[in-house]
């Protein structure tokens, strides 16, 4: 045998230890790592408007969807900055709209569903987790009651900014907030949305009466 | 259903304060469960399902007698308390109603896509997977939620249910836990617990299989997932999926030593 031949023999020898003592090991320690976003894009299929589009997360939903809630300082502040980039107030500059019209997006759940008829307008469905009418007896308790939110807080420049920024983009406020981003999403239109603060402002609406 | 509605509408018309509202939503449901007294029309599914199993159907002539739902062959009782599990012969952690298709196409010679085309049953089309859980489900009453988790396949599964269960996306950026997260919380006037949690789990997870008030019809975790996230706003959860089973066993695992009752009456 040649003293070449031996070399790649002994290379060919130590490359096949190399790869036995490595890969078992590899495979032992460290499972592979668990793709949450490409099993949920195996799992799912389009339902008419539903597309598996929505499955994508932007950087917001991904760092909100650590089990249990944890959220490091940084990442919080990181929510909260590009979530800050997104806020528009309304294009005219006026917040109030027509709290009769706000009402009927307060109280309509529909919208964006699957099952839902997309030429129709989205609710806001604000009375699924806020008090606000007291005559509206079936509210949930997940977010805080709005009842007299005009009445208890006023209705200052920096009350309607604050109020309208809390409904085009709750996570410019609150990181991982469970209120939907209804401007920034697209949920609501920009006149749904100033109808929804006649509803919370104005004197004569049912939430502050 | 009708005096289901006017007890419910009475109920309401008598209080005030909505969490009285809340209460009385949940009084008018016990005082409809106590006019059927120990009777659940999800009886009805049971005895179908019962049927089901034991009627010799499809191409191959034959009953489920033969189906192994983890506890051996034809083994029903406190089977479903244990399920999902890890399944030797299909190489995959199975559900009850992924087991029962299992079932029903080797046994039986149906093709799958005839089993799911009647997946939820609604009105007069009844679905068999329905009963069949039912039945299946009630002969676990009153055993302990059981899932150990021994095989690694069902740890992974259970893992992937986790984040399935924290993953926020669509437009409304909801996830499971954003109305699942905590106990004692009410959407509109319905009470939601905190299914990441034993207490909240064993409260929801063993009253499933439920007759549904509001539907007329028996539901399963696997129709509630689904509901579940087309109120998310999100695209059709896939049958049998990786999330669909990593999802019930997620639940499973959290409700473990909750004792089982189902079938129950849900609103």
């Amino acid at each position: 045998m040649s003293p070449c031949k031996d070399r790649l023999a002994i290379s060919a020898l130590t490359l096949l230890l190399a790869v036995n003592s490595v890969a078992p090991a590899s495979a032992a320690d460290e499972p592979p790592a668990l793709d949450i976003a490409g099993a949920m894009r195996a799992s799912f299929k389009d339902k008419k408007q539903a597309t598996l589009a929505r499955l994508e997360q932007d950087e917001t939903q991904r760092l909100c969807s650590a089990p249990g809630g944890a959220l490091s300082p940084a990442d919080a502040s990181r929510i909260v900055e590009i979530n800050r980039a997104t806020l528009a107030g309304p294009s005219d500059g006026v917040y109030l709209g027509d709290h009769t019209a706000g009402e009927r997006v307060a109280m309509t759940g529909s919208g964006l569903q699957w099952n839902d008829d997309p030429t129709k307008p989205n609710g806001g469905n604000c009375y699924a987790c806020h008090e606000m009418a007291a005559k509206e007896l079936a509210y949930g308790t997940l977010g805080p009651s709005l009842k007299h939110y005009g009445k208890l807080r006023g209705a200052s420049p920096q009350m309607l900014e604050y109020t309208w920024n809390k409904i085009y983009n709750s996570n410019a406020l609150v990181p991982c907030s469970l209120m939907p981003r209804f401007g920034h999403q697209r949920i609501l239109t920009e006149q749904q949305m100033k109808d929804v603060m006649a509803y919370l402002f104005a004197k004569d609406s049912p939430v502050n009466q | 259903m009708g005096r289901w509605l006017a007890c419910l509408g009475l109920a309401a018309a008598l209080v005030s304060g909505a969490a009285r509202a809340a209460d009385a939503t949940e009084q008018a449901l016990d005082e409809y469960r106590d006019m059927f007294g120990d009777e659940n029309p999800a009886e009805l599914w049971e005895l179908r399902g019962q049927a089901l199993w034991t009627e010799k159907r499809g191409p191959r002539q034959a009953d489920l007698t033969a189906c192994d739902l983890g506890l051996g062959p034809g083994v029903v009782a406190g089977a479903y308390a244990q399920l999902p599990r890890w399944f030797d012969d299909t190489g995959r952690v199975e559900d009850l109603e992924m087991r029962l298709v299992t079932c029903i196409t080797r046994l039986q010679g149906y093709s799958e896509a005839e089993v799911l085309a009647r997946r939820f049953g609604d009105g007069d089309k009844k679905s068999d997977l329905e009963a069949l859980s039912v039945y299946i489900a009630k002969a676990s009453s009153g055993q302990p939620v059981n899932i150990p988790l021994r095989h690694s396949a069902e740890q992974r599964a259970y893992a992937l249910g986790e984040a399935a269960f924290f993953y926020r996306a669509g437009p409304h950026d909801f996830a499971c836990a954003t109305c699942h997260g905590d106990n004692g919380k009410r959407i509109r006037l319905q009470a939601m617990n905190k299914l990441s949690d034993a207490e909240g789990a064993r409260r929801s997870y063993t009253q499933i299989p439920a007759y549904r008030t509001s539907q007329g019809e028996v539901r399963t975790i696997g129709w509630r997932l689904y509901d579940c996230f087309r109120q998310q706003r999100l695209p059709e959860l896939r049958f049998g999926s990786e999330v669909a089973v990593g999802l019930s066993l997620y639940l499973a695992r959290n409700a473990e030593g909750g004792v089982m009752a189902a079938p129950s009456i849900k609103r």
